[in-house]
């Protein structure tokens, strides 16, 4: 069928900040569907307020509205836009349940704009646990017992029936949020009483306990003639009970019989037609059991999910792409494979026959089912570390802020070159030899992974070299015997290369070296068994010629030629990378995403990629993130899927160097990961392009960093360093209190805390030290008040461009990735500006940054000091390059490749007179805002985890508002579905006493405004001496009277009774109450305030929202305002 | 030719026809053997596909990389034995799991004496196959892999070859044998089912919908077939050249010269074809695998289905695929096309009651999408038996 011609512009709605459950993926398959809408010659309007994205990169759409996806704001943008259609089935559950938000306006009838691919009822037979129970049921398949309950008792009532254990699904919440175990009655009112509350229907779901059976998923896409595909089989290693974004999953399912494969895939094509899903791919969960192979349908979801990225980058079948062509009416069969397709339509009509010649153009539909030849792990990664108090049991809420994939030819390859990819100490296999478990041991590691958690597996893999056997390990993880056997093989080879190299000679034959790398092991685990260096065994490996070969994924393994350059390396015979004649960049990307290191990192590496492709480069992609842009097949002109560590790369190096000239490897944007191996790349002799290793070294060493500091005239916080609780004290009472403190050993912000008196100090150093007595603590001098300046600069040796300057609405101390900013800074002056700019150009200069350098600086009382300096790209390069309309990572790829900032002035890649540090006066406000993920996490007795921001970053995405009035950009920064600032109603406020006193104005203005206070006695006292009214609330910490009838804060919060909270830190008597408060409030997702300076902003976002609807402007919009490229150096726009 | 013992970390080398070879270790059965070297794309399925006769003669390369995980059992038989010649695969499983397993893959090779080979790059194998197209092999484990590979190469070149051969004789039943519909179900139907290497599937799935079928020696005289009083004949899948097979050819043209419906599958697809005055030709490396798309020229619909051929039907030359072609008895459609290489899968005779498709309806292993083809066959059946009941009143 010929595309629908009625559709001439599209509304895509995007997902919003990466959240968990919600990440990366979204932008991947969201730049995919504009970029094949545009193609149709479609006029692409998106949505999406999330700046990290290549998505919202203004030549992804024709109108890019960096906007929040709230109902009301996309009203305003289809009223301004009028599309043909809207696309919601790319955008998670944030676009879909935005667009039925619309629908139940009547904003798509009343614009005339139906959803295309699925449509309304598909969506609710599919999101609708009870309707969709009907749809299994029609398909002659089964769903687990179940029953709906909108209430408590119906809850209660329900588990009697189905038995405990039981589990609880809240209804339309996305990555499951919410949903878990009740192994009795007081676990049930617990989950199903937040349940309850996070589902947007105050409905949840009790159903039978399927936990320990098998759990398969299936990708299916169906088009409007009704073709149906099934892309791609998924077991999960981790049995039902743990969340499928939190499992380690394996492609193709391992353990199923092509009877049992053939009944999923018939219920999930008749369950894809019940439903009504028009065109596009759906995901579809099972369980099996093991006994006797029942099968039951958990739920799918009619969109492209999480599953589906991570199918379409294991299976090379694009989804999203083929999903967009399919929404605007093209049927499977007439839309090519791109992998194996060079042209041409099918069918033909004349067939080939023998006489026939063999056309010089193939073309391969995507009407078929890939079928793999390796295998593909996916193991995820958490970050418990960051939330101490959250109970690191993994459940059916995912919690995971990423993951890393893995291709081999088998499933130990795999397994193992996932679990490295992960870059987390302990998360690789190991058999250390102090830590061999004896038996007794064994047992007690097997009864710790009874529990899944972060790490189970390696527990796992101890347990069995410790002896336990296969069917007691299977017993009580419930993972699978296949699964088990393939780890016991692992650590028979370890025992094999250990006793080898333990015997005689002590050299390990070729044999077994093959046969080790055949299984994953990587050279240091190898050195590990040995007790040698990993670059001896690395030498020995070379010297015997064992190296890898680079396999293609090409969707029909092996069964056409494939045209696109997809490898992965494995332990094989013969190798597919061809020779090249461009020299080739090799570009290290991000790896799994992290707090802290995140899509900001993907986008760089992308925009490195494409634009060196069209400088005269090769661009050759290294990367193990399944949810990125960057690891798409077509990003790139090869692309490694690799892990990013240090063996890995130098093997992609090697066989490059084969292949054709080779220019250097980038290590500057895929943040901490590739910049960490930029060193040891360098010694072994690979060609690092941009800034050197040495210069990182000086940036990044405390010691080298001082005397850059030194020599440049640039003032550090006064520090030092301690080896002991006595040292630190010392050093504390040198530079004064308050101090932040950290070990010297990890970067980021991990560990470190804000100390204001002697007695903390010593509890921090005693922890910290204890954890590593080998390593120093550091102790900084911490500037209170001080305002914290963030700076993104790129520096070829000769000018400096400085991308833009942000400043940070809370003050120092907050970490950076947390902290709100806004650009252009809305209280420095001109000469604070221009000390920051010539600071910027000093280290730039004096470090010997080639691209890109982030600087972070605290002002305090007139004193610009130098926080830290990162000569890479920083989480801000894609917000500023958006909030200036400069394409500033691209520019940066350029100038480490030899271009100079002049000359790409003159080319028009960046404005030829001024830039980023000189935003003109009528410059637009953005802002961003950290999405923090505090409402995933709950204490292992329940609670919610503490809200309070602090220097350790914990957020997990970004959001940013643009506007001509900074209220508003503020505003629209706060606002996303379920949560913004309140125009009206209640405020409760609990502030610190030292903030007491800048409160009063902002809480005078919110009150003339016509809010309502609470506030506890001692706030209330004086806020009513200052005239203002303000009802006591009892405190948390003061129960609930003799008779428990008078309320205390916390249950009106809990009531619903308080519409926004301000809740300063304050000493530690109270630290209960400000948590019981800050926890009541994130349950309920209503706004949180900690800091003085969010209060005064969120004022002026309060002002800008009373005075009318929010206005909304594309970037493209913004950009032609600002021009910066037509402005001359006073900031004027040229004639 | 080849001896059973414990293949445990014996040698093993895979030898091609144009000399190029990989060495592994000896799954399986210790030995040698010979036979043409054909590649199979199915991740699932492995069991179905050694026990389908077609593979007859066949060294069947994985191009999964894990066989073996989910064991053997005894419903998953397609017919009473392992036919193929030898099996080349990379990494055998260690243990079976799955609830079904009755037994062990490798051990399921020794006992049946099947020579195969793991350890293999199965993937380097495949791209070589595809691009110098089917050709013949011989795996060698134990002492006959430390011959030379001169006389390897040797034994290898002497093996017959695929074209020209006919080999339906040494895969048939050698007595007919009747599969009725289950208990519950009552017989509509009659239908003689010639078995040129029919897989069990096949009579299964007529059965349940009313069939009882006569499945047939190949050697099977039309006379004897007659004698049944058939309400339909069926030609099933089977190994070798469809150019071989004369005999056959020379049954169905008196099938349809008498008006019996006729529904043909694979072999039997191609057989109508000969006996409609089509010609036949060899795939470079024909279609082996269960994700190949199939469009049905008759509804725009493609369906992923299960495929094992390397023989196809020649369209006549300057006739359109959407065109109909002249025949002896009378026009004939290509109904279904293989999307990947517009390969001839099905043909659909406008005069005479006969159809058949060149991939496997009945799957095993492989997606149920094409099943609609036996109510397809039902209708057939039940629209002449409407209209001969009709004639004779």
């Amino acid at each position: 069928m010929p595309r629908r011609e009625d559709i001439k512009s599209v509304l895509v709605i995007g997902s919003g900040p990466i959240v968990i459950g919600q990440a990366a993926e979204f932008d991947y398959s969201g730049t995919q569907a504009c970029r094949v809408l545009r193609e149709e010659g479609v006029r692409v309007v998106l949505v999406n307020s999330n700046p990290a994205t290549i998505m919202t990169d203004p030549g992804v759409a024709d109108a890019t509205y960096v906007e929040p996806i709230t109902p009301e704001i996309v009203e305003a943008i289809i009223a301004k836009e009028r599309p043909d259609a809207v696309l919601a089935t790319l955008g998670g559950q944030t676009a879909l349940n935005t667009a039925i938000a619309l629908h139940e306006a009547g904003v798509l009838e009343r614009y005339g704009c139906p959803l295309i691919g699925a449509d309304v009822k598909a969506i609710q037979l599919g999101e609708d646990r009870q309707l969709f129970k009907g749809v299994v049921e029609r398909c002659g398949a089964e769903v687990a017992r179940s029953a709906i309950c909108h209430t408590m008792d119906e809850v209660l009532a329900a588990a009697q029936d189905l038995g405990y254990p039981v589990v609880v699904r809240p209804s339309f919440t996305m990555g499951g949020l919410g949903s878990g175990f009740a192994h009795d009655e007081e676990s049930l009112r617990r989950i199903a009483g937040a349940g309850l509350q996070d589902s947007p229907t105050t409905e949840v779901l009790l159903e039978e306990s399927i936990m320990g059976w098998k759990e398969y998923e299936l990708e299916v896409m169906r088009d409007r003639a009704d073709n149906v595909v099934v892309v791609c089989s998924i077991e999960n290693l981790d049995p039902m009970g743990v969340h499928t974004g939190d499992s380690i999953t394996v492609a193709p399912a391992m353990t199923l019989t092509d009877r049992e494969y053939q009944r999923l895939r018939d219920i999930g094509i008749a369950v894809i037609r019940e439903v009504g899903v028009d065109t596009g791919g759906c995901n579809i969960q099972f369980a099996v059991n093991p006994a006797d192979g029942r099968v039951i349908v958990i739920e799918m979801n009619p969109r492209v999910s999480r599953s589906s990225a991570l199918a379409s980058k294991a299976t090379g079948f694009p989804i999203a792409k083929i999903a967009a062509k399919m929404a605007l009416g093209y049927t499977l069969d007439e839309v090519p494979n791109d992998i194996t397709s060079s042209g041409g339509t099918r069918p033909q009509q004349t067939p080939r026959s023998a006489s026939g010649e063999e056309p010089s153009e193939r073309f391969y539909s995507a009407a078929f089912e890939p079928t793999l030849d390796y295998v593909v792990v996916k193991v995820p990664r958490f970050a418990f570390e960051k939330f101490p108090a959250a109970d690191p049991t993994l459940t059916t809420t995912m919690k995971s802020v990423g993951e890393a994939m893995a291709l081999g030819r088998n499933f130990t390859e795999s397994l193992q070159k996932a679990l490295r990819s992960i870059e987390r100490k302990n998360s690789s296999f190991h058999w250390r030899e102090d830590e061999a478990p004896s038996l007794g041991m064994a047992r007690a590691l097997l009864e710790q992974a009874r529990t899944p958690t972060d790490g189970r597996l390696v527990l796992v893999q101890q347990a069995l070299r410790g002896g336990c056997t296969v069917e007691e390990v299977h017993e009580t993880t419930g993972i699978d015997p296949w699964f088990l056997d393939q780890i016991q093989l692992i650590n028979e080879i370890a025992e094999d290369i250990r006793t080898q190299s333990a015997s005689g000679s002590g050299e390990l034959s070729p044999e077994l070296l093959r046969h080790a790398k055949r299984h994953g092991f990587s050279d240091a685990q190898i050195a590990e068994l040995t007790g040698l260096d990993e670059s001896v065994v690395r030498g020995v490996r070379h010297a015997l010629g064992v190296r890898p070969v680079y396999k293609t994924v090409d969707t029909c393994a092996g069964e056409f030629v494939a045209l696109t350059p997809y490898h992965y390396s494995s332990y094989d015979e013969e190798t597919e990378v061809a020779p090249r004649e461009r020299p080739a960049v090799i570009i290290l990307g991000s790896g799994p995403n992290r707090i802290g290191q995140g899509i900001e990192f993907d986008y760089s590496c992308v925009h490195a990629s494409l634009t060196l492709r069209e400088h005269g480069f090769d661009t050759v992609m290294v990367n193990c993130n399944p949810e990125t842009v960057s690891t798409d097949y077509d990003t790139s002109s090869r692309l490694y899927f690799e892990p990013l560590t240090l063996e890995d790369v130098l093997e992609v190096v090697h066989a490059e160097r084969q292949a054709g000239p080779l220019a250097g490897v980038i290590v500057q944007l895929g943040g901490q990961t590739p910049l960490g191996l930029a060193a040891a790349l360098k010694a072994e002799g690979v060609p690092i392009v941009g800034t050197s290793p040495e210069a990182i070294h000086l940036a990044e060493d405390r010691g080298a960093f001082g005397r850059v500091l030194a020599e440049t005239g640039l003032t550090a916080p006064r520090h030092g360093t301690a080896f002991s609780v006595e040292e630190a004290l010392e050093v504390a009472h040198e530079i004064g209190y308050p101090v932040l403190v950290r070990p010297s050993f990890v970067l980021g912000g991990r560990g470190m805390e804000i100390v204001y008196d002697d007695e903390s100090l010593a509890a921090y150093v005693g922890r910290a030290t204890e954890a590593s007595p080998e390593h120093p603590v550091l102790v900084d001098r911490f500037l209170d008040t001080a305002v914290e300046i963030d700076v993104d600069a790129l520096y070829d040796g000769v000018d400096l461009y400085l991308g833009g300057i942000m400043e940070h609405i809370e003050e120092a101390g907050i970490h950076s990735g947390d902290s709100a900013c806004v650009l252009p800074p809305f209280t420095l002056g001109r000469s604070e500006l221009a000390e920051v700019r010539d600071a910027t150009r000093r280290l730039a200069e004096a470090i010997g940054v080639r691209g890109l350098i982030n600087v972070q600086f605290a002002l305090s009382q007139d004193v610009l000091y130098v926080l830290e300096a990162n000569p890479r790209a920083s989480r801000t390069v894609p917000f500023v390059a958006k909030a200036t309309g400069v394409p500033l990572a691209s520019a940066a790829a350029r100038v480490m490749l030899g271009s100079t900032i002049a000359s790409l002035r003159e080319e028009g890649v960046l404005p030829s007179a001024i830039d980023g540090g000189a935003m003109p006066d009528d410059a637009p406000f953005s802002v961003k805002e950290a999405i923090l993920p505090f409402r995933r996490f709950r204490t292992q007795t329940g609670e919610a985890v503490d809200s309070i921001l602090g220097p350790e970053m914990r957020s997990t995405g970004e959001v940013m508002g643009i506007d001509g009035s900074f209220g508003a950009a503020f505003a629209k920064s706060q606002l996303r579905a379920g949560s913004s600032l309140p125009t009206s109603g209640t405020v409760f406020v609990s502030v610190a006493n030292r903030d007491k006193r800048s409160m009063i104005f902002p809480l005078k203005r919110l009150v003339d405004l016509g809010f309502r206070l609470l506030a506890t006695e001692g706030t209330a006292d004086v806020l009513r001496r200052n005239g203002i009214p303000a009802e006591v609330v009892r405190k948390h910490s003061a129960g609930r009277g003799p008779d428990g009838t008078e309320r205390t804060v916390v249950d009106r919060i809990t009531a619903g009774e308080v519409d926004m909270v301000i809740n300063t830190p304050s000493g530690r008597d109270a630290r209960a109450d400000g948590y019981a408060i800050r926890a009541a409030t994130t349950s309920l997702d209503k706004p949180i305030i900690t800091t003085v300076q969010q209060l005064s902003v969120a004022v002026l976002g309060i002002e800008a929202m009373r005075s009318g609807p929010l206005e909304v402007a594309s970037l493209q919009e913004h950009a032609a305002n600002l021009d910066l490229f037509g402005r001359d150096e006073s900031g004027a726009l040229s004639a | 030719m080849t001896t059973v013992s414990d293949s445990e970390a014996q040698q093993a080398v895979l030898v091609l026809e144009d000399g190029r070879s990989f060495r592994g270790q000896a799954y399986g059965a210790v030995g040698e053997t010979v036979g043409e070297a054909v590649f199979s794309t199915g991740m699932t399925g492995y069991q179905e596909t050694l026990t389908d006769p077609s593979y007859h003669r066949q060294v069947v390369v994985m191009t999964a990389p894990h066989i073996g995980n989910t064991g053997v059992n005894s419903v998953d038989m397609e017919s009473q034995r392992i036919w193929v010649a030898g099996y080349v695969v990379r990494d055998p499983a260690i243990r079976p799991s799955n609830w079904r397993s009755q037994g062990d893959l490798g051990q399921a090779l020794r006992d049946a004496g099947v020579v195969g080979i793991s350890g293999v790059d199965t993937r380097a194998l495949t791209r070589h196959l595809r691009d110098r197209g089917a050709m013949r092999v011989g795996i060698f484990s134990g002492p006959s892999a430390q011959r030379s590979t001169e006389e390897l190469l040797a034994v290898v070149r002497s093996a017959p070859q695929m074209a020209g051969s006919a080999l339906a004789a040494e895969v048939s039943t050698s007595e007919p044998y009747v599969v009725s519909p289950p208990e519950g179900t009552p017989v509509r139907f009659r239908v003689a089912a010639l078995d040129l290497g029919i897989k069990g599937m096949t009579p299964a799935l007529m059965a349940a919908r009313g069939i009882e079928v006569h499945v047939l020696p190949a050697t099977t005289s039309y006379d004897e077939v007659a004698a049944l009083q058939p309400d339909g004949v069926f030609f099933s899948n089977g190994p070798g050249d469809p150019a071989t097979a004369d005999h056959e050819v020379d049954l169905l043209r008196s099938v349809l010269d008498d008006g019996v419906p006729f529904f043909g599958i694979c072999f039997g697809n191609q057989l109508l074809g000969r006996a409609l005055g089509l010609g036949t030709y060899k795939l470079p490396f024909g279609h082996r695998g269960i994700n190949q798309p199939v469009l049905d020229r008759a509804t725009g619909k493609v369906e992923v289905t299960s495929h094992n051929h390397g023989f196809a039907i020649a369209w006549p030359e300057g006739v359109p695929t959407d065109q109909p072609a002249d025949t002896p008895y009378g026009p004939v459609r290509c109904s279904h096309v293989a999307l990947n290489d517009d390969v001839v899968e099905g043909l659909h005779c406008e005069t005479v009651p006969a159809f058949s498709v060149q991939y496997h309806p009945e799957a095993a292993a492989g997606p149920h999408d094409a099943e609609y083809l036996f109510d397809r066959f039902v209708e057939l059946l039940s629209t002449h038996q409407e209209r001969s009941a009709s004639a004779q009143a």
